[in-house]
This record gives C-alpha cells, structure tokens and sequence, in this order.
C-alpha cells in the first residue's frame, strides 16, 4: 500500500515514512496527552488465559461483514467482467477478455474516459489552488470573522448530492436561474448560456458544482495543517524581510507538503465518485453523453442496458485507473519528511 | 531589508479580504436562496429569480410533506441512519480494540485488508452487492415469498455499516493506540474482566474519536441516495431518493415550491447538527483527513 505510506496530516514527529501499514494506523494523529507514553507497537495489556476467544469473538463480526459487503463484491466485479450476463438470467457465458476489447471501440466510453479524466485535472488543480490560497490566507492573516468564514465555506460538504444537483440546476436554469438572471441585472445578456444543455459548457458547470463543493473541505483540512507550522519560523523570516509570497513557498509549502500529497491521492479517488454523483444526479450523463464519466457510463450498462458483464469491465477500468493515478501521484509527490 | 510600506500591506490585506467574504457569499447565496424560494408562490417562479418572497406561502410545505411522501421518507431516512450507526459501532469498537491492544495471529493480515478496503469506495461495488442480495432472495423464495433482502431498510443499514468499517476501525485503532496501557493494566491487576476492561474504561476514554467517527458516518449515510437508490426500490424511500424524484418530476412539471421546501427538509437538520458540532467536525477532518 505504498499510496498510503506518507502519514495523514498533524504527524510531524515521524521521522520518516515507511512503506509498513501498521505504522501508517499508528502514524495518524494521535491525542496530545498520550503522545510521550505511546512508544513502538501497541503493548498488549495483560496476557490472560482465553484471549484467542476474546479476539475472535471481537474481530468476528466486523470481519465478517467486510467479508460479504466488501472483499466478495469487489472480487466479483473483476470475475464478472469476463463473463457476459444480462443479470437475471442463468445464462452466464465466459467471455474472456472480450468485454476490455469491446471498450476500445466505443465511443460513448472513450468519451466518458476523456471527461473523467478533464474532470479530475481541472477540479483537482483549481481546488488545491484555491484551497492552500484560501487557507493560507485564513491561518496566515488573522482576518476578522475567520470562524464565520469557515463555518460557512464548509457548508457544501455537509449538503447531500441531491442537494447540491437541485440547487446548481437552479443556479443553471436557462430562464429562471440565478446566474441567468444576475447577467441579466448587469446588463451582460451576451454571456447568458444553457448552462446544462450545451455540450460544450455542461462539464465546465459540473466542474463548479464539484468546486463549490469540495472547496471548504480542503480549506480546513490544510488550515489544519498549517496550523502546526511553527510561529517562529514565520517571525524569524519576517525579521529577514520576507514578504508574505515568500514565506508561503519557502516555509508552509515545503512544511505541509507530506499532508498534500496524501490528501491529493484521496482526493483523485473521491472525485471519481463525486463526479459521478454529480452527473447522476444533475445532468444523467446528458446532453448527449457530454457529460458522461466513467462510473455513470458503468451503471448505465449495468442497470438501464443489462450487460453486466461489460458494465463491470468498466468497473475494473475505473479500479485500474484510480489505482494507478493514486500510484503515480504518490510517487511524483514523494519528498524527504522534512523535521520542524 | 525591505519591508513594504505599512499603506500597501493594509491593501493587500483589504484585497484577499474582500476575496474570502466574495467566496463566502458564493457558497452562502445559493443555499439561502433555496431557504427563500421554498415559500414562494407558482406564479413567483418565473419572473426575476433575485427578488424576495411576498410572504411565507407554507402550502409547499404541506406539498412535500404529505403529497410527495417527504414525511414518510425522512422517518426511513431516520431509522436507516440510527440502526446503521448502531451496527457499525457494534462491529468496530471491538475489532478496533484488539487490533490495536492484542497480538495475536494474522493480525497485519487484518489491517492490511482494512487499510486496502479504504480504497475501495462503495459506489464501484454497488452492482455486484446489488446482485448478490437479489440472488439471496431467489434462494429464499420459499421462506419469504415476497423477498427479504432487496426493499428492507435494515438490509440497507446493514450494508452502510459494513462498508464503512474501514474507515471507522482506522480511526478508532488509532486513538485507542494514543491511549496509555496503565489504565487498562490497573484494571487487569483489580481483576476486571477484558469486556469490562473494553466498555467500561476504554470506550468512555475514546469518546472523541467515537463522536468523530458517529459524525461522519451519519453525514455518508443521511446524504447517500446511490445505494438507496438500488437497494430500496419499492416505495419505502429515503429522503435523498425522494428528493430525486421530486427534482425530476419538477424538470416536467415545473413545480418549483415543492422541490425547494422538499430541500429544505432534507437540509435544516444537517445544517442544524453541523452548527452544533461544528468544532468536533472540523477537528475530525483535521485527525482523519481521509473521508472526501
């Protein structure tokens, strides 16, 4: 699991990150109080007669429904996607890869690759960049009514999906909408657009809904994070002249640069799956399946056309795909831990 | 050593200040818009969307409560949520527990299968759980005619807790790590039992990470409308499904104060528990960091 091997933000005093998975549970966050008594692996209290009863009878059950709701499903989307099937008949016939070939042909999952992959670009790097910005800002400039801020920029991640999809098709409608009519009261009629109905702008508003939705997640998380940045450092730099530009590239960034690389791996992961809700939800893929990403076009095929089959072949592009991209931006991202 | 004048530091401060409220007032309107349009009339709807309400029109209300079944929906909601969070802290707390107290065989087995079932989110495996439950219910077709596991909210709860076990063992393993051993080896040496050692002194102990962890999964599985989607297809829905289903009949019907005041409906109480617990939240992210 080496997409998980930096340690979750607030652990600074590790010195380095190891690939070992037991560390990375240890190496979250842990209670100030404990921190100086908590020394190498977890201490077993007092060893008693009868504790393998104990353990099973504690691990059993939650290992159990991991087993069947999540270890045998995830197994079975990579089985059925050699198979064809059309869900409720027994006909079940072994295909063998012919479901991955099929892919390449079509157009309609091509696209929909292409608009995750848009997606996840866009969103990814406008959001992180506002996001560090924003936060930065807020630890940084002690600005007056900050809690206020916070509390609100935060809001959309607590709304439902649902939620967000209504309001923005509010915000979007074509006659009656808000952005419609606030360029109406400003006199630029000439930038008015369907918002949801024209191929070339659909994904670009499904890029702000995710925007305006994630934006205050990763605003706190990274306040959190630079949060404990020492204040010295800060005043130190200051002394020597440093504007404050200068002060988040040399000291925050390369500081908190272990929390960004792992937040960046969970937040690829969680748009993939936000994009599609969004898109459920919103647009349903439309118009035209320009707005298609990669899980809608999966339950699509699975749901709407019965080829299971083929619907999880995509299932295991998109575990291939998330996989990798995880993969790849941790070990772009990788730096030396730096000590504070 | 140049310091910048004092005048053009207050501009700069002016400027990224007037740039966090603009922010502000973006996510802000939308949301208090929908607050606004909920009491309006029909009629209301189609002029400009920037003018206020005439007066409180509560007939939507009524609408979403009783005619689109919202009242109904939001006690499934509640009582899938309640039980879900009742399973998943049933199984976790105690599989949390050993893990990170007891040595015993298999163990780094066991975390590394959780730690990679953070990866996999619930949205890739909803179809083969889908499937596999309406297997299920043909094999049992002689017990229950009428099927027992698609349609049933229990089901659904079930499922919610067990695919967010991962989550929630990874954060209460480690607090119950940053917990001192001493505790629990001066209750050892007074002779109290393992499962009195677990719910009677560590559990009190966790409460932190035990409300973080109740935090976020009542927001996951209040707002999820994919699973419930699939898995209760009949007519005892969740507020989200509902809710769905209210926006795509107005797309048709154009019936707007419906939809919103159902909206508010499903809003208020989030809003209402995130004002409240706010500062738990947001130190939750701060220690998890992991649930987007």
């Amino acid at each position: 699991m080496t997409t998980l091997s930096t340690p979750p933000p607030g652990s600074t005093n590790r010195t380095s990150a190891s690939s070992d998975a037991s560390d990375v549970f240890e190496a979250s966050k842990q209670a100030p109080s404990a921190a100086s008594s908590r020394r190498g692996v977890a201490r077993v209290p007092v060893r008693r007669r009868g504790d393998t009863r104990f353990v099973l009878a504690c691990l059993l059950p939650a290992l159990v429904l991991f087993a069947v709701f999540m270890a045998v499903p995830t197994v079975n989307v990579f089985r059925m996607s050699l198979y064809t099937w059309s869900g409720f008949s027994p006909d079940m016939r072994f295909v063998g890869l012919d479901n991955f070939r099929r892919l390449f042909d079509d157009d309609q999952f091509v696209r929909a690759f292409q608009n995750t992959v848009a997606l996840l670009v866009v969103v990814t790097v406008v959001t992180m960049g506002m996001g560090l910005f924003l936060a930065a800002i807020m630890t940084r400039q002690r600005l007056r009514g900050r809690n206020l801020y916070r509390f609100v920029l935060y809001i959309p991640n607590v709304l439902s999906v649902v939620v967000i999809a209504a309001t923005f098709s509010a915000v979007y409608d074509q006659e009656n909408g808000l952005l419609n009519g606030a360029l109406r009261l400003l006199s630029l009629d000439g930038l008015q657009q369907v918002w949801l109905g024209n191929q070339k702008v659909v994904l670009y508003s499904v890029a702000i809904a995710m925007l305006w939705q994630s934006l205050g997640y990763y605003m706190v998380l990274y306040m959190a994070s630079m949060s404990s940045v020492p204040e010295e450092l800060y005043e130190a730099s200051a002394l020597d002249g440093a504007s404050a530009a200068r002060q988040f590239f040399a000291i925050t960034l390369p500081l908190i640069w272990q929390s960004l690389s792992t937040t960046l791996t969970f937040f690829i992961m969680s748009a993939v799956n936000l994009s599609f809700v969004l898109v459920r939800a919103m647009t349903g893929g439309g118009p035209d399946g320009s707005s298609e990403v990669l899980l809608s076009y999966m339950y699509k095929q699975a749901y709407t056309n019965s080829s299971y089959g083929y619907g999880m072949a995509i299932g295991v592009v998109i575990f291939a795909f998330s996989f990798l991209v995880s993969l790849l931006v941790s070990r772009a991202t990788r730096r030396e831990p730096l000590q504070f | 050593m140049t310091t910048p004048p004092v005048s053009r530091l207050r501009a700069a401060r002016l400027l990224t200040h007037t740039l966090v409220a603009a922010l502000a007032l973006v996510i802000a309107v939308p949301v208090a818009w929908v607050l606004f349009a909920s009491v309006k009339r029909k009629s209301e709807f189609f002029g400009s969307p920037w003018t206020l309400p005439e007066g409180p029109h509560l007939q939507n209300y009524l609408d979403a409560f009783v005619t689109a079944r919202m009242g109904q929906y939001f006690l499934t909601s509640a009582f899938v949520t309640v039980l879900g969070l009742v399973f998943v802290l049933a199984v976790s707390v105690p599989a949390a527990y050993v893990i990170a107290r007891y040595e015993f065989r298999g163990r780094r087995a066991v975390e590394l299968a959780l730690l990679a079932g953070l990866f996999v989110n619930v949205n890739y495996i909803v179809v083969p759980i889908f499937l596999m439950l309406v297997d299920w219910d043909r094999s049992l077709i002689d017990v229950f005619p009428g099927g027992f596991f698609i349609d049933n909210p229990a089901v659904l709860s079930l499922v919610y807790a067990a695919t967010s076990i991962p989550f929630t063992i990874y954060l209460l393993t480690a607090y119950f790590r940053s917990i001192p051993v001493e505790y629990e080896e001066a209750a050892a040496l007074d002779g109290a039992s393992r499962f009195r050692i677990m719910t009677r002194i560590m559990l009190p102990m966790a409460r932190p990470a035990v409300t973080t962890v109740i935090l976020f999964n009542f927001l996951a599985y209040w707002n999820d409308f994919i699973i419930s989607l699939t898995l209760l297809p009949g007519d005892n829905k969740t507020l989200q499904v509902g809710l769905l289903n209210l926006f795509t009949a107005q797309k048709a019907a154009a019936d707007y104060g419906r939809l919103y005041a159902g909206m508010v409906i499903v809003i208020v109480p989030v809003l209402i528990l995130y004002a409240i617990v706010q500062r738990r939240l947001i130190e939750g992210i701060a220690s998890g960091g992991v649930k987007g």
